[in-house]
């Protein structure tokens, strides 16, 4: 639209045979951006003194592309320029038309950076510059590496979150733009507004397991989760999404990691508080969480002697009867795992007797067999 | 759904009834979710027939042009040539069809034209030397595993390579002045089993580092405190059975986490929690249950299925059948995606994990349909077939491992 209103609109208006109606046509035609095709590097003379190179595929190509004819050119031209290390304005010039044919091409964005450092090119130019290549296609590798590069020369992190939240706010679990949020936020301390962030960001979508891993990022890296008053306010907040959302696997596997090196029966009152739950808002999530509670106080009872046998006993049969429950009808996709770990509970815990044993189904002769 | 073990046939009538009502519901429900009802006019009309077939006779088609010419739509892919040698060799050995010996030598002498004259191979002639295309290429030549192509393969400039994008916390960039993340640990970890230049100081520090990719999921990420993701996943723990150091992760947690990806109604595997379901992750996720099945079993673990993996086998057959394939050919992501030699690549090895149950000594499939879609089986760690893996430790253990010439070393 610039190119519109300054070099189009201009000499359009002081022409007095043109009317509205051709006004609108060249109007349309700069919005779908109707241009004259640049010419092929071949043809144009600041390449002359340049030799080419073809691509060496050669006398009987495999997976051979067929390249356009513009692809063709440009990379026949950065192929010379890569073999004679050129360094030079237009070399640079032209890593750019070759990356937008091809912007997964890392060799061509590795020489890019060697001419930005040989060149002494205007890194803030290049922020720009790579800020609308990422935005344009911001699933690509070499796109985010090479501006975390450009971040690091100029040591300047400033635009970066705001970047990042507005790629986000197109696709709110790009890994690649929480790789670079977290990579900037650890290398220039920029913690401070990092959990409200994530906390809007699970406003608008309680689902985003992305945000969830973000929340556990923040906070292992800050307060941590050894403090007591922390670990209450997380679990108060999981509690009160899985009230809003209760089949949100999310909630609950947070739940569950951010409690499971201290031990699931650790803090005081949650199996009751969950068991209140199951009334109410029941999941497959929610009794998977409980089977865990069961056998993570059957493996804490092992060292505490006032569990007595009556009561461990009493726990392993409500963990079996989840996993059966599980198995057989609230999660059936996962029946192999379920019976895996009931079996393997039983097992460890050693009180079923033979008679009792939910039978595999029949071995073939064959499966005797020890895997190797 | 015919069930083989020892030789014996079984057809399961009863089954049949279930599984018809289970696999138009699943795959109704895919179309439903994502697609105008129109769509539903693309489903392979196979389905209504209640044996889904594998449309080999279209994949091969697809692939066979595909290994001589691509479209311009290609161009996004010029980085990664090797890596659509072995999508599309890997899937022609799954499928069970012969490389011609020409094409075979064909490729190997693309493959040497790829190879950098610094080690590794880059992703296409000409370009950087890349840990992601030297995986593909290695595997390529092992898939063709004739001399000619084993021969192609530079072992000291190789290393030379591995040792060149080493860092010192036990991670690797993907290429000299690139990225970092697992994938490249696993890239390494492959190539140098499978040629024999694996020594213990080369990856020094990356069995704690891949470690440190477990999260609070129990799945890994790309780099430390990132989310759990299938391919993360899959890239780390299997480099990790490679360097004989898998017992070291929370195999209770990771197994967890890997079984929950797979969706109760679609049957496929989703990339991550609360995603959707992708083909590719047919592989990269249910991949990852042979490897936990093996791991436990070295641990001791007495209660593991000698029959089944842990997850649901027929419902990742059905998805992949009745969901995944293009009636032209080739294989998808989902219902309304196009096709590409990615998606085939992995969602027929994923198809074939979901077939073969076991290893060598102890087997046991589950042909979903006719018996005509088996697939061959594939090596949960290299993701090529078994029998190319044996024969290239084979030839290179032959070998000297090269030494290093570095002051350093």
């Amino acid at each position: 639209m610039f190119f519109f209103y300054t070099v189009v609109l201009p000499p359009v208006l002081l022409d007095s045979t043109v009317n509205v109606k051709h006004l609108f046509i060249v109007l349309i035609g700069c919005i779908l951006k109707v241009q004259p095709p640049k010419p092929l590097a071949k043809d144009r003379k600041e390449w002359a003194d340049l030799e080419p190179v073809p691509q060496d595929d050669g006398p009987n190509p495999v997976v051979k592309i067929a390249y356009s004819e513009k692809f063709s050119d440009v990379y026949d031209y950065f192929r010379a320029l890569l073999k004679n290390d050129e360094r030079s304005d237009r070399a640079f010039a032209l890593t750019a038309e070759a990356i937008e044919l091809n912007a997964a091409n890392y060799t061509v964005w590795h020489y890019r950076r060697v001419l930005l450092q040989a060149l002494s090119k205007d890194l803030r130019e290049e922020m720009r510059y790579i800020t609308a290549i990422i935005e344009e296609q911001p699933k690509n590798y070499q796109v985010w590496h090479h501006r975390r590069m450009v971040v690091e020369w100029l040591n300047d992190p400033s635009e970066e979150l705001e970047f990042i939240a507005d790629i986000l706010s197109q696709d709110a679990k790009n890994y690649h733009a929480w790789q670079h949020r977290q990579w900037v936020i650890q290398e220039y301390k920029l913690w401070d507004n990092e959990l409200k962030f994530v906390e809007n960001l699970l406003e608008d979508d309680v689902r985003n397991n992305s945000a969830w891993n973000q929340r556990h990022f923040v906070i292992s890296h800050t307060t941590g989760f050894s403090d007591p008053a922390i670990v209450e306010r997380e679990i108060q907040y999981c509690l009160s999404q899985i009230r809003k959302a209760p089949h949100n696997e999310s909630a609950w596997n947070y739940l569950k990691g951010m409690l499971q090196d201290r031990g699931l029966s650790s803090p005081p009152g949650l199996l009751e508080r969950v068991l209140e739950l199951k009334e109410t808002h029941c999941s497959p999530y929610l009794l998977a969480f409980l089977f865990d509670c069961y056998e993570d106080a059957l493996e804490n009872s092992n060292q505490k002697e006032n569990v007595g046998e009556e009561e461990r006993k009493d726990i392993l049969r409500k963990a079996l009867e989840i996993c059966d429950l599980l198995a057989n009808e609230k999660d059936t996709i996962r029946k192999e795992y379920w019976l895996f770990l009931g079996r393997s509970l039983e097992n460890k815990s050693g009180s079923r007797g033979p008679s009792d044993k939910p039978p595999e189904p029949s071995d073939p002769a064959s499966g005797q067999q020890e895997m190797s | 759904m015919w069930q083989r073990d020892g030789g014996q046939l079984f057809k399961k009538n009863f089954f049949f009834s279930f599984c018809v009502k289970r696999a138009v519901l699943r795959c109704l429900f895919v179309h439903f979710l994502l697609h105008s009802s129109y769509q539903l006019f693309v489903i392979n009309p196979s389905f209504l027939c209640f044996r889904p077939a594998l449309l080999r006779e279209q994949h091969y088609q697809y692939l066979k042009k595909g290994l001589r010419h691509l479209s311009d739509a290609y161009e996004c892919l010029d980085a990664s040539r090797p890596w659509l040698c072995f999508w599309i060799l890997h899937s022609l050995e799954l499928l069970e069809e012969p490389i011609p010996t020409a094409v075979a030598s064909d490729v190997c002498q693309f493959l040497a034209r790829c190879q950098s004259p610094t080690g590794g191979f880059a992703g296409g002639p000409g370009q950087h030397a890349h840990l992601a295309p030297t995986y593909a290429a290695v595997n390529a030549l092992c898939i063709i595993g004739t001399e000619e192509a084993y021969n192609v393969i530079n072992r000291e400039k190789l290393l030379d390579f591995l040792w060149s994008v080493k860092q010192p916390d036990g991670s690797f960039v993907m290429h000299v002045g690139g990225e970092v993340d697992v994938r490249s640990a696993y890239c390494a970890a492959s190539v140098a089993s499978l040629t024999n230049i694996l020594t213990p100081k080369l990856f020094e520090d990356t069995t704690n580092w891949i470690l440190s990719c477990q999260n609070w999921e129990g799945g890994l990420s790309g780099v430390p405190g990132l989310e759990a993701h299938g391919g993360y996943t899959f890239c780390g723990t299997a480099a990790l059975v490679i360097l004989g150091k898998e017992h070291m992760l929370d195999l209770k947690a990771l197994l967890r986490w890997v079984v929950s990806r797979q969706m109760r109604f679609e049957g496929g595997f989703q990339g991550r929690c609360n995603k959707l379901v992708d083909g590719c992750y047919s592989f990269w996720q249910a991949g990852l249950l042979p490897l936990l099945h093996r791991a436990l079993f070295k641990e001791g673990e007495s209660e593991l299925s000698r029959q089944r993996w842990m997850f649901e086998q027929q419902a990742l057959q059905e998805y992949i059948l009745l969901c995944c394939q293009n009636p032209a050919g080739g294989l998808l992501d989902k219902p309304g995606k196009s096709r590409d030699f990615y998606h085939t690549c992995y969602c027929l090895s994923g198809l074939s994990i979901a077939q073969h149950f076991g290893n060598m000594d102890l087997h046991h499939e589950m042909i979903l349909g006719k018996e005509e879609n088996r697939l061959a089986p594939t090596h949960p760690v290299y993701n090529i077939c078994p029998e190319k893996v044996s024969q290239a430790l084979q030839h290179f253990h032959r070998l000297v491992i090269p030494v290093f010439l570095d002051s350093n070393y």
